[in-house]
């Protein structure tokens, strides 16, 4: 009886698991981005394969940079194949699907790198293969490690926040905390760097600093923690909104939101909004949209005409304010609203 | 063979220290129906891409589950104690970064520096044998600790930074050599041997047999003279020794000792036993189920990817799968009662 019953259960499981199957692939299948009803076993000669990898999926940065990447391989008649790590940090899901879209056949892959060091030597194996590899929005280290590079020059996101709040402070003694990323990770350590020269200060002048992970939560616990220690804190540095908006919350538990000047970068929809809703000051926009866009492009030229795209390309920072300061460039945030991802 | 079956779910827990005989593990449950979902799961990858059904696209999956898979043989005899380990992809990170610090600043030659992190891998498993048999404290709490304790020191150790320039005998198992049409690395080789060798110790062996007993019943285990102290031990020791292989099967994937690796190693290693059909209530499966649990995952990734589906998805799928998986186990439990 009971080898029956463990040889029915076996059928059971198999025939559960693949109906399963089935129907996910089934459900998800037409709607996830590759051109459907295009026959990759045709002659094989037109379908250009584009691959994007992201850190995570579900972050609206990278989201929005899906969406741009999807709208331009429609544009353009290519296929797009997207892949993610499964958080923030994760080298190895990376590697892991570059491996697979070579498998596959990519013409080039766009990849926002987890690791700026550890991706590299599976860059250099999909180069190696003929592959066009270009990093949007984070560095490899080396930078040549890929072939081009499409990003914010996250320095001068950092440099402009940094000279608004200089000339926002109007000469007032500044206090200083910054709610950074995590050690070690480029785009955090060049904001922060950058908004200490922009604001004309160094880490000596910070009171206080706390990595966040760019999370809110967090950010909330960081600024907490920072007022417990340093109560007459009066200008915030964030990496980017979500850390913004939790030292806000922090602050106004203390009664304090009025009268400290918070800034930060990226450009997300929410935190663009927090800006005009006057939460934050000011916040360095930037544009993964365009960054994907321009990505999808050059691996079409290169399948096009084998020219590959190389060096770096600033896609551009824009400060978004609704309290101008005279001598610093911003635009308002109906701009920032047109204009932000998420 | 119907007349001398041996039902390993039976409520006699000495109906387990007969080890059953590898045909008839194959012809039953609970390895069958995985297997089945495997080999379905490649002929519709297979029909729906060109790419999937190459020599080289199967190397490539052996390559991508190899460090997951050798952490899940680990995992899987922890489990089969009754056990869990949440630790494996910490101590393996730990273990990936000793190793690369020290062979790539030449602290230690480089096979020293593996040596030593086989040692400090298995000295984790140690400890999680100690303070789960000595205590005794729960699995899942010991091994929650040392989750932490291990991600902690990885980041310390690291100072956070990736480590590169890693001397060849670091990468060699990365390296590839041609079979047939295609290329396959070393490494993928020796997570085959480590399976094979554990599922003929499971299975063919007075200490596999010992294993599945005390994972039966661990009082009567003991009644019958097994030294479950010491079976406990050895069994968390030999799971750090495996992850300290799985550390250097890491190393020589990625080319560099990452201290962000290996954070949710932990659970798609359970994921991987569980979809192998071996019970998380201990005392019945196998390593070679885990090995299929393993492609399973390995498949699925690499299958929808190749078709263009996006990540999420995969995510998706897996967590179903799980879920499926565990309830069947349940169902045949009831119904073998």
């Amino acid at each position: 009886m009971s080898r029956t019953a463990r040889l029915s259960s076996a059928v059971l499981r198999a025939a559960a698991v693949t109906g399963v199957a089935a129907l996910a692939l089934t459900a998800c299948g037409p709607g996830s981005g590759a051109d459907s009803g295009s026959d990759s076993s045709g002659s094989g000669s037109g379908d250009v394969k584009v691959g994007l990898i992201t850190k995570t999926d579900t972050n609206p940065f990278f989201v929005k940079m899906k969406e741009g990447a999807e709208k331009t391989a429609k544009a353009e008649g290519v296929e797009l194949m997207t892949a993610a790590g499964k958080f923030d940090g994760d080298n190895a899901g990376q590697v892991t699907a570059i491996e697979n879209m070579v498998a596959a056949g990519v013409k080039g892959i766009l990849i926002t790198p987890s690791d700026s060091k550890a991706i590299v030597p599976a860059i250099e194996k999909a180069k190696a293969k003929g592959v066009l590899v270009i990093a949007l929005d984070t560095p490899t280290e080396p930078e040549s490690a890929v072939d081009a590079l499409f990003a914010t020059d996250n320095v001068k996101a950092g440099e402009l926040i940094g000279e608004y709040a200089k000339a926002a402070m109007k000469g007032k003694e500044a206090k200083i905390a910054a709610l950074d990323l995590a050690p070690g990770v480029s785009v955090g350590v060049q904001r922060h760097e950058g908004f200490l020269k922009g604001f004309g200060a160094t880490d000596k002048d910070v009171a206080c600093a706390q990595d966040t992970g760019g999370d809110q939560a967090k950010g909330q616990t960081a600024m907490e923690n920072c007022l417990q220690k340093e109560p007459d804190i009066n200008v915030v540095y964030t990496i980017n909104e979500p850390a913004a908006l939790g030292a806000y919350t922090a602050l106004k538990a203390k009664g304090r939101e009025k009268d400290v000047l918070i800034v930060s970068v990226d450009g997300g929809c929410t935190g663009t909004q927090a800006v005009k809703d006057g939460k934050i000051a000011a916040t360095s926009q930037q544009y993964p949209l365009k960054m994907a866009a321009e990505g999808v492009k050059a691996v079409v030229t290169y399948a096009k005409d084998g020219k590959k795209a190389s060096g770096y390309t600033d896609t551009g920072v824009t400060l978004i304010s609704d309290k101008a300061q005279d001598g610093v460039a911003s635009k308002d945030t109906a701009y920032g609203l047109e204009n932000c991802w998420g | 063979m119907t007349a001398t079956s041996t039902p390993p779910s039976t409520s006699s827990p000495y109906a387990e220290l007969k080890a059953p005989t590898t045909a008839r593990r194959l012809l039953t449950a609970p390895t069958t129906g995985p297997l089945a979902a495997l080999l379905l799961a490649c002929a519709f990858f297979s029909l729906s891409t060109d790419q999937f059904l190459t020599g080289g696209n199967f190397s490539l999956i052996i390559q991508q589950v190899m460090v997951v898979g050798t952490l899940a043989i680990g995992q899987t005899l922890i489990i089969l104690t009754a056990g869990i380990d949440l630790s494996c992809g910490a101590v393996m990170a730990f273990g990936s970064i000793v190793i690369a610090r020290m062979a790539a600043e030449g602290t230690l030659p480089p096979l020293a520096a593996i040596g030593l992190g086989l040692v400090v891998c298995g000295g984790f498993g140690l400890l999680n044998g100690v303070l789960v048999q000595k205590i005794p404290l729960p699995p899942f709490i010991v091994t929650l600790g040392m989750l932490n304790v291990a991600f902690a020191l990885t980041h310390i150790y690291s100072e956070e930074q990736t480590v590169t320039n890693l001397p060849g005998p670091l990468t060699a198992l990365g390296e590839t050599f041609p079979l047939g049409y295609t290329d396959v690395t070393y490494g993928s080789l020796v997570t085959i041997a480590l399976f094979l060798l554990l599922a003929y110790a499971l299975s063919s062996t007075g200490w596999g047999r010992h294993v599945y007993a005390l994972g039966n019943s661990p009082e009567a285990a003991r009644l019958n003279g097994i030294r479950t102290s010491r079976l406990t031990i050895g069994v968390y020791t030999v799971a750090g020794v495996l992850y300290g292989i799985a550390a250097l099967l890491l190393i020589s994937r990625t080319g560099v000792g990452d201290p962000q690796a290996g954070q949710t190693d932990n659970l798609d290693s359970i994921t991987a036993v569980v979809l192998g059909g071996t019970s998380l209530f201990g005392g019945r499966g196998s390593v070679l189920g885990t090995f299929i649990g393993v492609l399973i995952v390995g498949v699925f990734r690499n299958g929808l990817q190749l078709m263009g589906v996006a990540s999420i998805y995969q995510t998706l799928i897996t967590g179903v799968l799980v879920i499926l998986a565990v309830t069947v186990d349940q169902i045949s439990r009831k119904k073998a009662r």
